[in-house]
């Protein structure tokens, strides 16, 4: 009975301040550099901290809640969070479901593979080859049209690191994702040590899109106007490029 | 079947009828007219199925030794059954089925003579994993459910046929496994389907059963929960048919009473 | 930064402070089993609730208990985790919205609580009733006979005597609900294993955090089943023990 009447004490405190909060939705996945979690629990990354100039810049009280990549427009949909900002790009389909704030960063789709085998980011050129890829994502949809009918197999994951540590673990032979999230995984030892990049794809931005957004419902059109405003804020006074600084050597904001 | 369809039944079928009725109408199931996904979704219910079976047969192979190690053996024979029986049921599937797939597999490729070897493009798919960590657990819970049924055989029975000079192992073929295969049957299916149950765990790692099929469905067209419905409706399916199965096997086993 | 880790003995991975992950795992530890203890608490009421509308319901109820058990059994967690994660939480939020309320916010906290335990409810439903049953009808019937009132004949004469049949069942639910946190790593929910998975990921240290939870998880395993030992004898107290003459 006693813990009945706890969930009943957990509901009401979470009703009044629910008012004002506004949960920010970030994939519960270790993503470097943009949001991964450190040893004492916390969420580090440029994207956090991005997120954090957002609500500071728009006076929002923001509350970063970390859920599962492949539920995260669900989670938005059903309320349980109120804006999705997990290094999702904007698309035409994902349009057709939530809207999207204006771009706040934008970088290119790379494949990289292991060390030493030959094989281009080309149709041709991974032909034969098992290509990893996180499910939910614009990659996956790319990888489905343009590399799948003459790939050995696709191999779709629930977290980007997954991916990674099978293609260091020599499971898959390529994985096509950002640029930078994969730079970060060459960087490590064991990215190093397995893997190179193999190069660009070609562009397609009906499937690639426009360039990283916050997601919100549709409904929410107040809120996505005050995100709006703040991006444009902390872009403007030069808090993005302090941030970006502190984590790249040139701007991701690209074109 | 006389004395089923009550009024109050009948009224309960129509209420159903109409839930299902609506669900049909109103939700979406566009994307179940694509040839595309019925593909996938006939792959997926037999990946699942064959997982299913193949590791139920291969856990309880591996459950009689268990559950008669526990029952019989000797204690160098029983105390490490008992723990490994332990350890499968004391910690959760998802974290064994991981620290297999990721754990292992991150060990294997730095060992170079298994990264060379004939069985690398075997070890390098996910499925060889799945139906690993899925055989351990039905061993471990089966395993536990056998020790039960050896240990409920009447021992006088045992000793009649050793005072009649049965031979050891023919003793356990013809007297012990038999009266123990008779109890444990009836818990048999409950242990299968709740095998089947744990079978869209292996999602997690790569392999693909009905449960990433429509997890795929849902990625790719954004349509929440119908994917889900029918996944439901498909594990009771099977469910009903494991059902099924199980009671025609029971009726096939003769059961004698004294 | 990672190659400091890699460099680091693995036991200083598991240190309390960090760089280590051992207080982000213990209040991990920590959320799993608030949740198990909640499932399993609200599991407990839905099934006494429902072992007794199978028993003593009308025709309608028992019927209507009957579909959610076997739904639940037949249909695997993980599923019914989703489609209730996601169903029951927007459900709520469009009831509210329409009545012209507040969107209200669902913790995954109390999300999942509700959703093991309805799934943790159908169990419960089955070995109370089977417990209940267990009690010899001919003293229920003469409890009643004497007069006693309803509510007393149920804590003096049924509860006592159901409890120990009902201990062993309750305790391998106890165990289910425990292991099934587990599943809320699959919806994103910061238990156990899923600050293991991160901390796995982060460090590299696979073996090293996989195996420390699961020493965790067996840790809880063999502390419950030592309790319900001594609860079992408890309850059984008085009675006699099958095989002592």
């Amino acid at each position: 009975m006693k813990f009945t009447s706890l969930i009943a004490a957990a509901m009401l405190v979470a009703a009044p301040v629910a008012a004002q909060e506004i949960k920010i939705g970030i994939a519960a996945e270790a993503y470097p550099p943009f949001a991964s979690p450190d040893a004492a629990g916390n969420w580090v990354g440029w994207e956090v901290d991005f997120i954090n100039a957002v609500c500071a810049a728009g006076e929002m009280q923001c509350v970063i809640t970390p859920v599962a990549w492949d539920g995260i427009i669900p989670s938005l949909t059903s309320g349980q969070i109120d804006a999705i900002m997990a290094s999702m790009s904007i698309t035409d389909e994902r349009m057709e479901t939530i809207n999207f704030s204006d771009k706040y960063y934008n970088t290119p789709t790379v494949i990289i593979g292991t060390k030493g085998v030959e094989m281009a980011a080309t149709p041709e050129g991974l032909a034969g080859k098992i290509i990893g890829v996180q499910g939910s994502t614009i990659h996956a949809d790319y990888v489905e049209k343009y590399f799948a009918p003459t790939a050995a197999e696709v191999k779709i994951y629930q977290t980007q690191d997954e991916a990674n540590q099978d293609l260091a673990a020599g499971r898959i032979d390529a994985v096509q994702a950002d640029s930078i999230a994969l730079d970060a995984f060459l960087a490590t030892e064991a990215g190093a040590t397995c893997c190179e990049l193999k190069g660009a794809v070609a562009d397609d931005p009906a499937i690639l899109g426009k360039g990283v957004g916050a997601g919100v419902r549709k409904e929410d059109t107040e809120l996505l106007a005050k995100i709006n405003a703040a991006i444009a804020k902390v872009i403007a006074d030069g808090t993005y490029d302090k941030i970006t600084a502190n984590y790249f050597a040139s701007s991701i904001y690209g074109g | 079947m006389q004395g089923f369809w009550v009024p109050r039944r009948i009224v309960m079928a129509a209420i159903a009828v109409l839930i299902v009725g609506w669900c049909v109408a109103t939700l979406n199931w566009t994307w179940l007219a694509e040839p595309k996904y019925q593909a996938l979704l006939l792959q997926g219910v037999w990946n699942t199925i064959w997982i299913l079976v193949v590791t139920m047969v291969l856990g309880m192979l591996l459950a009689i030794p268990l559950g008669l190690a526990q029952a019989a053996g000797p204690w160098w024979l029983s105390t490490p059954s008992s723990a490994f029986c332990g350890l499968i049921r004391g910690t959760p599937l998802l974290l064994q089925l991981w620290l297999l797939y990721y754990g292992l597999g991150s060990l294997f490729p730095s060992i170079p003579w298994i990264r060379q070897s004939d069985l690398w493009p075997i070890l390098r798919q996910a499925w060889p994993y799945a139906v690993l960590a899925l055989t351990l657990s039905v061993a471990g819970y089966s395993g536990e459910v056998m020790r039960g049924a050896f240990k409920g055989v009447p021992h006088g029975q045992l000793e009649a046929a050793k005072a009649m000079g049965m031979p050891r192992f023919t003793i356990f073929r013809r007297i012990w496994m038999p009266q123990a295969f008779q109890r444990v049957l009836p818990t048999l299916g409950g242990e299968t389907v709740l095998t089947l149950k744990s079978t869209p765990l292996v999602a997690t790692i790569t392999v693909i059963d009905i449960y990433a099929v429509s997890s795929r469905i849902r990625q790719d067209t954004f349509v929440v929960y119908e994917p889900l419905l029918l996944l439901a409706v498909v594990y009771m399916a099977i469910a009903g048919l494991i059902v099924l199965l199980f009671r025609w096997l029971e009726s096939r086993v003769p059961v004698k009473t004294a | 930064m990672i190659s400091a880790g890699l460099m680091a003995s693995t036991l200083d991975l598991l240190a309390w402070a960090p760089p280590g992950w051992g207080a982000t795992l213990a209040e991990a530890l920590g959320k799993s089993i608030m949740i198990a203890i909640g499932a399993f608490s609200l599991g407990l009421l839905i099934g006494i609730g429902g072992a007794y509308g199978k028993l003593y319901g009308g025709p309608v109820t028992r019927d209507l208990l009957g579909i959610y058990t076997t739904i639940v059994r037949a249909v695997p967690e993980l599923i019914l985790i989703l489609i209730l994660y996601f169903a029951f939480t927007s459900s709520i939020n469009n009831l509210l919205l329409s009545w012209g309320f507040e969107r209200i916010q669902i913790s995954g906290f109390v999300a999942g609580i509700a959703v093991l335990g309805v799934v943790q409810g159908a169990y419960a439903t089955e070995i109370l009733r089977g417990a209940i049953l267990s009690v010899p009808p001919g003293q229920i019937e003469a409890a009643r006979a004497m007069g006693m009132p309803p509510l007393m004949l149920g804590w003096r004469v049924t509860f006592p005597q159901m409890l120990a049949a009902a201990i062993p069942g309750l305790a391998n639910l106890w165990l289910i609900a425990t292991k099934d946190t587990a599943l809320l790593a699959v919806v994103g929910y910061a238990e156990l294993t899923l600050v293991t998975r991160q901390a796995a990921s982060t460090s590299k240290a696979f073996f090293t955090f996989f195996m420390a939870a699961g020493a965790l998880y067996l840790a809880i395993s063999i502390v419950s089943t030592l309790i319900f030992g001594r609860i079992e004898a408890w309850a059984r107290r008085g009675q006699v023990r099958p095989g002592s003459r």
